[in-house]
């Protein structure tokens, strides 16, 4: 939450943007998200053709790296998106880490990431 | 189960009536339509929405995740949480569950007992791709989406948006519409080279963004409880 408020200079530079896009039609949306590559790479993952976990997580590592600096919010799901990833890898620390990180920033998730966390330490048949 | 979901004391004709103005009115921007009528979204007021894989009525097997990878943002940012998408599809498939049309059969409990969230988002998506029309290399993606309450099995709300390629070029394009396009797809053309994905991208935003007669805003906006 706090991380949002702080991300005031960079989503104001980004609504005077939009806002000059959409002068005379409707008010400048401000974003709540830094969405960036996230939806392109939501794509590549389901397409699973054109590129691998490994640079899904590479752009999405340095997406990240973006945020943090700008002090802007990951999106919802973003977290988890990257815990996906990481089992696909057979990484499961992290992709564990990831999950508890979509519960902590999105206690709305909790019923569900408590519901994956809880099938990864079963043991496997 | 889900068709006893979809029976609210509205007349679905009357919302059918109220989409096509949006429809319609999308691209002059100026005049709101009649007024969508919420009741149910009010009395519901969900946190979480859960996307289902969009079922594809369309010949494209893109449209289904083309459209699913781009849901997220036009909620999130009308204030709800969303349910992460590819998590949510590999639980289906491990759970047998492979296609939209049979995932769309899963009963609202079950929805709600495994996502915990507090509504489900239903697509179709009737149009996807080139050469619906006489007009040459046109792109054209169409979707509908019903947002359906998993505690209540009311309906919350439904509408439909359409983007094409052709909107773009047309002299009358002025507007909201044919700008939200350009912003778009000059955002999204470094990265994705398929150009239904972009228009996919428009139809999505234009279908579940707040908007006039869309979804209302959710507890994560600043504007919550305002419309």
């Amino acid at each position: 939450m706090a991380a949002t408020k702080s991300a005031r200079p960079l989503t104001l530079v980004a609504a005077i943007a939009m806002g000059s896009v959409l002068v005379g039609c409707a008010p400048a949306p401000k974003r709540l998200y830094h969405w960036e590559a996230f939806q392109d790479q939501l794509y590549e993952y389901f397409r699973a053709d054109r590129s691998g976990p490994e640079e899904q997580l590479r752009i999405l590592g340095a997406q990240v790296e973006k945020a943090r600096a700008r002090g802007a919010a990951l999106p919802p799901g973003f977290r988890a998106h990257l815990a996906m990833l990481y089992l696909r890898l057979g990484r499961d620390g992290e992709a564990k880490q990831e999950l508890e990180a979509e519960k902590l920033n999105f206690p709305e998730s909790t019923q569900y990431m408590d519901f994956l966390l809880k099938r990864m330490t079963a043991p496997k048949t | 189960m889900t068709t006893s979901a979809f029976s609210p004391g509205t007349a679905p004709w009357g919302r059918l009536a109220a989409t096509l103005v949006v429809v319609a009115a999308l691209g002059a921007c100026a005049t709101p339509p009649a007024a969508y009528d919420y009741t149910a979204f009010r009395q519901n007021r969900p946190v979480s929405m859960l996307v289902l894989p969009p079922v594809n009525e369309t010949p494209e097997v893109a449209a289904t995740y083309g459209v699913l990878s781009q849901v997220t943002l036009p909620l999130a940012e009308a204030g709800y949480y969303v349910v992460p998408v590819s998590l949510m599809d590999e639980t289906f498939r491990q759970n047998g569950l492979n296609g939209p049309v049979e995932i769309h059969d899963v009963s609202p409990q079950k929805l709600r007992e495994i996502f915990g969230a507090d509504a489900a988002v239903y697509i179709k998506v009737t149009q996807y791709g080139t050469g619906y029309r006489v007009i040459a290399s046109e792109t054209r993606v169409t979707a509908q989406a019903r947002i359906v309450d998993l505690r209540t099995g009311q309906l919350l709300w439904q509408g439909d948006a359409t983007a094409s390629s052709s909107e773009g070029r047309s002299s009358n394009q002025g507007g909201l519409a044919g700008l939200l396009v350009n912003a778009l797809v000059t955002q999204i053309i470094e990265t994705a080279s398929d150009t239904s994905f972009k228009y996919a991208g428009v139809a999505s935003q234009r279908l579940l963004s707040h908007r006039n007669n869309g979804v209302l805003y959710g507890p994560r906006s600043p504007n919550y409880q305002t419309d």
